[in-house]
C-alpha cells in the first residue's frame, strides 16, 4: 500500500547508454576547441578566439559546423515531424497548441480535415463552429507542415492517420530521447497502440482501429480490462526508459515490457527505484544480446 | 493545485478506470506512489527531512529557540509553522501565487497539531511561566506533483523525529532572575515522543469512489474530496474538505474511516523507517546531488 525508501537505499541511476562509443559530452562552460575555422551553430559561444559550449550536451560536428544538442530542451521542430499537442486557445481560423516547443504551435482550420471529408472552401460558419471539433484541453495528434518567422511550428492534420485523440494516456519526456524513425504510430501486440510524437509527448491508447472517421469522433466506452493493464504498463515502461535516459521507440518499448512481464513484476512495482533500474539493465543486455 | 488542462476522453478513461480499480500507473485505489525520505540534510538546523513523493519534493527544517510560553499555557512550548511555496514548484507560484496554498497548509498543520494527544508540549517547558521552547518549524515546496498535504505532514512528521533540542539546567537563582545553562556537549540532546504526531491522507472523491495520493490529472478529474489527519493511534485530530462538489454525508463518514486506517499504515511503516535510518552511518548521507 505504502512503499518509503531511504534516500541511500535507491540505486543511483546511471545513465544506461546504448553500447557505441562514448560521446563528446560536455557542459556549460566548457572549452570544445581552441581551433579557429569553425562556424558555431546551437548550444555555443566565441570567447577570446575559443569555442566554449552554453548548454549540457553532445558535440555534433558536421564537416565545419560545430553544434551542441542538449540531452533536455525544449522541443525544436522540423518539417515532417509527427507531434502531439493540446489545445491551448481557439482563436480566429486556428487553434493554439502546446507542444512543448518555445512557442505554442498553430494549427490553421484549413489544415485540419473536416469531419466526412469533405474538400471544400472554409467559410464563416466553420469558423464558428471550430470550438465543435477541437476546444480547449483536447489532444491532438499532427505532422509540422511549416515552421514560421518567429520559430513557431505550423502543423496539420491532412491524413486519416491524424486527428483528435480519445481515450488514453499521455506521457511526457525529453524530446531528445525520441528516435526519428520512419513511423511514429505503432500497434503493438500487447494490446495497445502507442504514438512517439517527436516533441516529447508518447500517447498510449488502446488499439486503434481503421475507420473512415476523419479523426474527430471520440469513444467514451469503457475500455477493457486486459486493455487498460496493458496500457499501464507500457505507461510505466516508457517513464521507466526516461528515467535512466534510453532512446525511447519501440523495440525498447516491447523490451521493457516483455521483460517486465517476464520477470512477474507487477505494474504498480514499476514504480519502484530499484525495478526501474533493473528494467533498464535488461533492455539494454537484451540489445546486446541482439547485436552479437 | 496545479490546474492541468484535461480532454474530456481522458477524464472518461481516467474515471473508468478509478471504478475498475486499476488507475493510469497501474495503482489501486489506495496505493501510494514510492516515498523517498533522508532526515539530516540541514547542518544549521536542530532537525530537518526531506520528502519526495513521486515528483513532490519537500523540505523541512526545525530550529529550536528559547522564547516565553503564552499566558494562558505556561507549562508548554509551542511549535510554529511556515509554509514557502517556492516559485520553482509549479508556475502558477510565481509571485506570490502560491500564497494562499501556503496559507491554508499551514493552518491545517496548525489544527491537526492542536489536540493534545499528538505531542506533548510540556515537554518543551523550561521554566514554568517564563521559558520554553518554541520549535519554528519551516516547510519549502521545492516541486509540486500532486498530493502536497500528504507529503508535507510526512517530511514535518520526519524532521520532529530527527530534532535534537539541547538539554538544558537551571542553574542557581540570582533573586528574580533564573540563569540557564546550556550543555557543553553538542550531542547531550533530547528527543521528543513523534509517535503520534498526525500523517495527512488526502482522500479525492472521483465519480462513485475515492483514491488515495491523487496525481495532479486525478486530482483535475474530481470534484471534491476530503484531508485527514492521523495520529498514530488511529485518531482523527483534523479534517478539511477541498474542493467545490458536494459529498453525501455516507460517503463522507466511509472516506473518513478509510483514511484513519490508511493514515495508521502510513504512521507505522515511516516510524519503522525512521528507525532504520538512525542506525545507518553518517557517511551513508546521500543529499541533493541525487
Amino acid at each position: 500500500m505504502v512503499d518509503i525508501r531511504l534516500a541511500s537505499e535507491v540505486p543511483p541511476f546511471h545513465i544506461v547508454a546504448d553500447s557505441t562509443e562514448p560521446k563528446h559530452l560536455v557542459t556549460p562552460g566548457s572549452l570544445i576547441t581552441k581551433e579557429t575555422g569553425f562556424m558555431r551553430g546551437h548550444g555555443t559561444y566565441m570567447q577570446d578566439d575559443c569555442l566554449y559550449s552554453s548548454v549540457a550536451g553532445v558535440v555534433e560536428r558536421v564537416n565545419q559546423l560545430i553544434s551542441v544538442r542538449p540531452l533536455k530542451s525544449r522541443y525544436h521542430g522540423e518539417i515532417g515531424d509527427v507531434v502531439i499537442g493540446r489545445v491551448t486557445e481557439v482563436s480566429q481560423k486556428r487553434w493554439k497548441l502546446d507542444t512543448n516547443a518555445r512557442l505554442d504551435s498553430v494549427l490553421l482550420l484549413q489544415s485540419v480535415n473536416l469531419p466526412g471529408g469533405e474538400l471544400r472552401r472554409r467559410s464563416a460558419e466553420d469558423e464558428l463552429a471550430m470550438r465543435q471539433y477541437l476546444k480547449e484541453g483536447d489532444l491532438v495528434s499532427a505532422e509540422v507542415q511549416n515552421i514560421f518567422n518567429d520559430g513557431a511550428l505550423s502543423l496539420h492534420t491532412r491524413s486519416m492517420k491524424y486527428g483528435k485523440l480519445s481515450q488514453g494516456c499521455l506521457i511526457k519526456v525529453s524530446p531528445s530521447l525520441i528516435r526519428r524513425q520512419k513511423t511514429h504510430f505503432h500497434n503493438l501486440p500487447c494490446g495497445a497502440s502507442i504514438i512517439m510524437g517527436n516533441n516529447g509527448f508518447v500517447w498510449i491508447c488502446p488499439t486503434l482501429l481503421d475507420d473512415g472517421a476523419g479523426g474527430f469522433v471520440q469513444n467514451l466506452e469503457t475500455v477493457p480490462h486486459a486493455d487498460r493493464q496493458a496500457i499501464s504498463r507500457l505507461r510505466n515502461c516508457v517513464t521507466a526508459l526516461a528515467h535512466c535516459k534510453m532512446m525511447i521507440y519501440d523495440t525498447s518499448i516491447m523490451h521493457a515490457y516483455d521483460a517486465s512481464v517476464n520477470a512477474g513484476l507487477e505494474i504498480k512495482d514499476l514504480l519502484l527505484p530499484d525495478k526501474i533500474k533493473e528494467i533498464a539493465l535488461m533492455v539494454r543486455k537484451q540489445f546486446e544480446m541482439e547485436k552479437e | 493545485m496545479a490546474e492541468i488542462l484535461l480532454s474530456e476522453a481522458e477524464k472518461a478513461y481516467i474515471h473508468h478506470g478509478v471504478q475498475d480499480d486499476l488507475r493510469c500507473d497501474g495503482r489501486t485505489r489506495l496505493d501510494y506512489r514510492p516515498i523517498i525520505l533522508e532526515t539530516g540534510l540541514v547542518s544549521n538546523a536542530s532537525g530537518s527531512a526531506r520528502l519526495r513523493l513521486a515528483n513532490s519534493d519537500i523540505l523541512v527544517g526545525v530550529k529550536v529557540e528559547l522564547a516565553s510560553p503564552l499566558p494562558d499555557k505556561p507549562k508548554e512550548g509551542r511549535l510554529e509553522f511556515f509554509v514557502d511555496c517556492s516559485a520553482n514548484a509549479t508556475p502558477e507560484f510565481e509571485g506570490r501565487g502560491g500564497e494562499d496554498l501556503a496559507n491554508e497548509i499551514c493552518r491545517f498543520l496548525q489544527r491537526s497539531y492542536a489536540s493534545g494527544d499528538t505531542i506533548n508540549l510540556s515537554e518543551l517547558s523550561v521554566l514554568t511561566g517564563q521559558q520554553c521552547w518554541v520549535l519554528y518549524v519551516d516547510i519549502l515546496i521545492l516541486e509540486c506533483g500532486g498530493n502536497l498535504y500528504d507529503a508535507v505532514s510526512l517530511a514535518v512528521k520526519s524532521a520532529l523525529y530527527a530534532t535534537q533540542i539541547p538539554s538544558i539546567k537551571v542553574a542557581t537563582m540570582d533573586g528574580d532572575q533564573p540563569e540557564l545553562e546550556l550543555s557543553d556537549d553538542p550531542y547531550d540532546t533530547k528527543r521528543l515522543n513523534t509517535e503520534n504526531i498526525p500523517c495527512v491522507v488526502t482522500l479525492m472523491k472521483i465519480g462513485n469512489h475515492y483514491l488515495v495520493d491523487p496525481t495532479p490529472e486525478e486530482e483535475c478529474c474530481s470534484s471534491s474530496g476530503i484531508v485527514v489527519a492521523v495520529s498514530g493511534n488511529k485518531k482523527i485530530t483534523a479534517v478539511r474538505k477541498i474542493g467545490s462538489g458536494s459529498l453525501h454525508p455516507d460517503s463522507l463518514v466511509s472516506m473518513l474511516k478509510t483514511g484513519s486506517e490508511v493514515g495508521a499504515v502510513v504512521n507505522t511503516i515511516l516510524m519503522k523507517k525512521l528507525l532504520e535510518e538512525e542506525t545507518l552511518e553518517v557517511s551513508q548521507k546521500v543529499g541533493f546531488m541525487r
